[in-house]
């Protein structure tokens, strides 16, 4: 059975169309993610899902529940742990725990146990009768998260898990979802702006772009789907001359997807190891200097751009206006 | 029921995190009586000011646990503010808490907190010669009138703070209502010595009818029935209020 079922899900702000037909499903048992740049619509999507925000129109089934017919049924099997720290800063982290037990009907000896549990499983129990407005960044986060999942939820989102913490603390994070996902029997749904976040955490991705989900599978799929390498080289001491350069690059058989910019020419091509020696030469042969060569594998970023034909850094900075 | 059960957790929490802050819990306790002690003061030489109390501070303190009940309430909705700016209501939302429960725990919390500077004003007011000349039953009708005061002017302040969404739009509101209605009621000086016009405005004030109830409770000990009345106005006014408040908290669902 699938732990998520989203079909055609649109939702209009104003002068914003946030989501604007967005489908996808996530299987039981897997690591989703919601990929995309900021202002693509993920939050609003799991704001959705997690039946914060009603939608125009569409259907969204969470552990088998509608969100817009049976909410309180869905916030019963859902963990939600927003962009934004929940946390009551006043407020030790235990007891931040132990009122959202409550809030999920929890009790005695079985919620107390519940909440040890947990806060030695997010390295919060040294911590644990501290007021959580002295922790630091990562530490509300690691309670966001037990807050999530204090109830044992069926399905687990994580919204933008990672922004704002610093590398040391995202990199402990990455280390926590694994182990979650691993260890309990959860579906975790979790949207990033980051690539290589997504690439690394989710089996599948889900790339959404204006409101609308753009391409859906597992990174690796994805990546191999643009098939070849992209081939960076950079030219010593050139005057004008990219133009035929890139010309001379473009004429070689396998090259396509060429392009220029500053002494940067790229090109796409199927084996780096292949086509760089005869790139090498035919440029050699026209008088230019080559200072490097690079090649890469293609990354999410180029899978993004693949789809959407825009940068995915560039739609991220306008995103955040 | 679910509703009562979540609203006495998230009240406990509320004043757990209140009692965490010394700096709150010293000015809740001394600002009510510097207000008791200087008023009390100020006017004690006016004759006609009384009432027919024994003294000016006898005739002031029920004045004074109602103002401080009505600007303890109509100020609690900064409280709702930082929860939605922590997103402590959003976490609540996605979690299976009972709506009404996240309002009716602020204004229940506004009310406590009332009663108890209540109970600390007649205390210091005992000591300066105030007497409750309505006895036991007295007492409790002081305790009623400054818990529904507070929460009444909770609930529209929680409306507010839910509309606005921004500390210094609640504030200036808060300023705009609360001035006038303490100097359209009977706080300061009694009715009979107001202009007509004021008079007559100052009894659809439900500041008012928290002040004339517990005057009547404190200085004359009698009309129980005109202060059944006034209580039972106020709680019509926190019934009002609240519901004001949880149709302001659905708006807020519906824009998120």
């Amino acid at each position: 059975m699938d732990a998520i079922v989203v079909e055609e899900l649109r939702k209009r702000y104003k002068d914003v169309q946030a989501l604007d037909g967005v489908s996808f499903s996530v299987r039981e048992g897997e690591v989703f993610g919601l990929l995309g740049p900021n202002g693509a619509g993920k939050s609003t999507t799991v704001r959705t899902l997690a039946t914060l925000t009603q939608p125009d129109s569409g259907r969204a089934l969470v552990a088998g529940e509608d969100v817009v017919r049976h909410p309180n049924r869905v916030r019963s099997s859902i963990g939600y742990v927003a962009q934004d720290s929940g946390v009551d800063w006043e407020a030790t982290g235990r007891e931040n725990l132990m009122l959202q037990g409550r809030i999920h009907a929890l009790a005695g000896a079985r919620l107390r146990t519940r909440v040890d549990e947990l806060l030695e499983l997010v390295g919060l129990a040294e911590a644990a009768d501290r007021v959580a407005r002295g922790y630091s960044g990562g530490m509300k986060r690691r309670l966001d998260i037990a807050i999530g999942l204090v109830h044992r939820p069926r399905v687990l989102f994580l919204d933008e898990p990672t922004t704002g913490l610093d590398p040391e603390a995202r990199a402990a994070l990455w280390v926590e979802v694994e182990r979650l996902a691993a260890q309990e029997s959860l579906t975790i749904l979790l949207t990033t702006h980051y690539l290589e976040e997504a690439d690394r955490l989710a089996e599948r991705v889900a790339i959404v772009s204006r409101g609308k989900i753009v391409v859906e599978g597992a990174p690796d799929e994805l990546k191999s789907d643009l098939r070849g390498e992209l081939v960076t080289v950079e030219l010593a001491d050139v005057d004008g001359g990219m133009e035929d350069a890139a010309q001379l690059v473009q004429s070689l058989a396998d090259a396509s997807e060429v392009g220029f910019d500053g002494r940067l020419v790229r090109a796409r091509v199927p084996n780096g190891a292949q086509a760089i020696p005869t790139i090498l030469s035919t440029l050699d042969g026209h008088g230019f200097q080559v200072a490097s060569v690079t090649t890469a594998r293609p990354s999410l970023d180029d899978v993004y751009l693949h789809y959407t034909g825009r940068d995915f850094a560039t739609e991220d900075e306008a995103g955040k206006r | 029921m679910k509703v009562f059960r979540h609203t006495g957790w998230m009240v406990v929490r509320q004043l757990r995190n209140l009692m965490r802050e010394p700096i709150w819990i010293a000015l809740m306790v001394i600002q009510p009586l510097i207000w008791l002690l200087l008023y009390g003061q100020l006017f004690s030489r006016v004759g006609a000011l009384r009432g027919g109390a024994d003294s000016y501070v006898e005739f002031l303190a029920p004045g004074i646990i109602c103002m401080n009940a009505f600007f303890g309430g109509s100020w609690s909705g900064m409280a709702m503010i930082s929860d939605l700016d922590r997103h402590v209501i959003d976490r609540f939302l996605a979690a299976p808490a009972s709506r009404f429960a996240i309002i009716l725990s602020q204004v229940v919390r506004a009310g406590l907190i009332a009663v108890f500077q209540a109970v600390l004003l007649l205390v210091l007011g005992l000591a300066l010669g105030v007497r409750v000349h309505g006895g036991l039953p007295g007492w409790l009708v002081v305790f009623a009138a400054s818990a529904l005061l507070a929460m009444a002017f909770a609930g529209f302040s929680h409306g507010i703070a839910l509309l606005v969404r921004k500390e210094a739009s609640m504030i200036a509101a808060a300023n705009f209502v609360g001035l006038p209605l303490m100097f359209l009621s009977a706080i300061l000086i009694p009715p009979r010595q107001m202009p007509h016009w004021i008079e007559q405005l100052s009894r659809f004030n439900p500041v008012n009818w928290g002040v004339q109830a517990a005057r009547n409770a404190i200085v004359s000990g009698g009309h129980w029935g005109a202060t059944g009345g006034y209580l039972l106005f106020l709680l019509a006014a926190t019934a009002a209020t609240s519901l004001f408040a949880t149709w302001c908290f659905r708006a807020y669902q519906r824009s998120i």
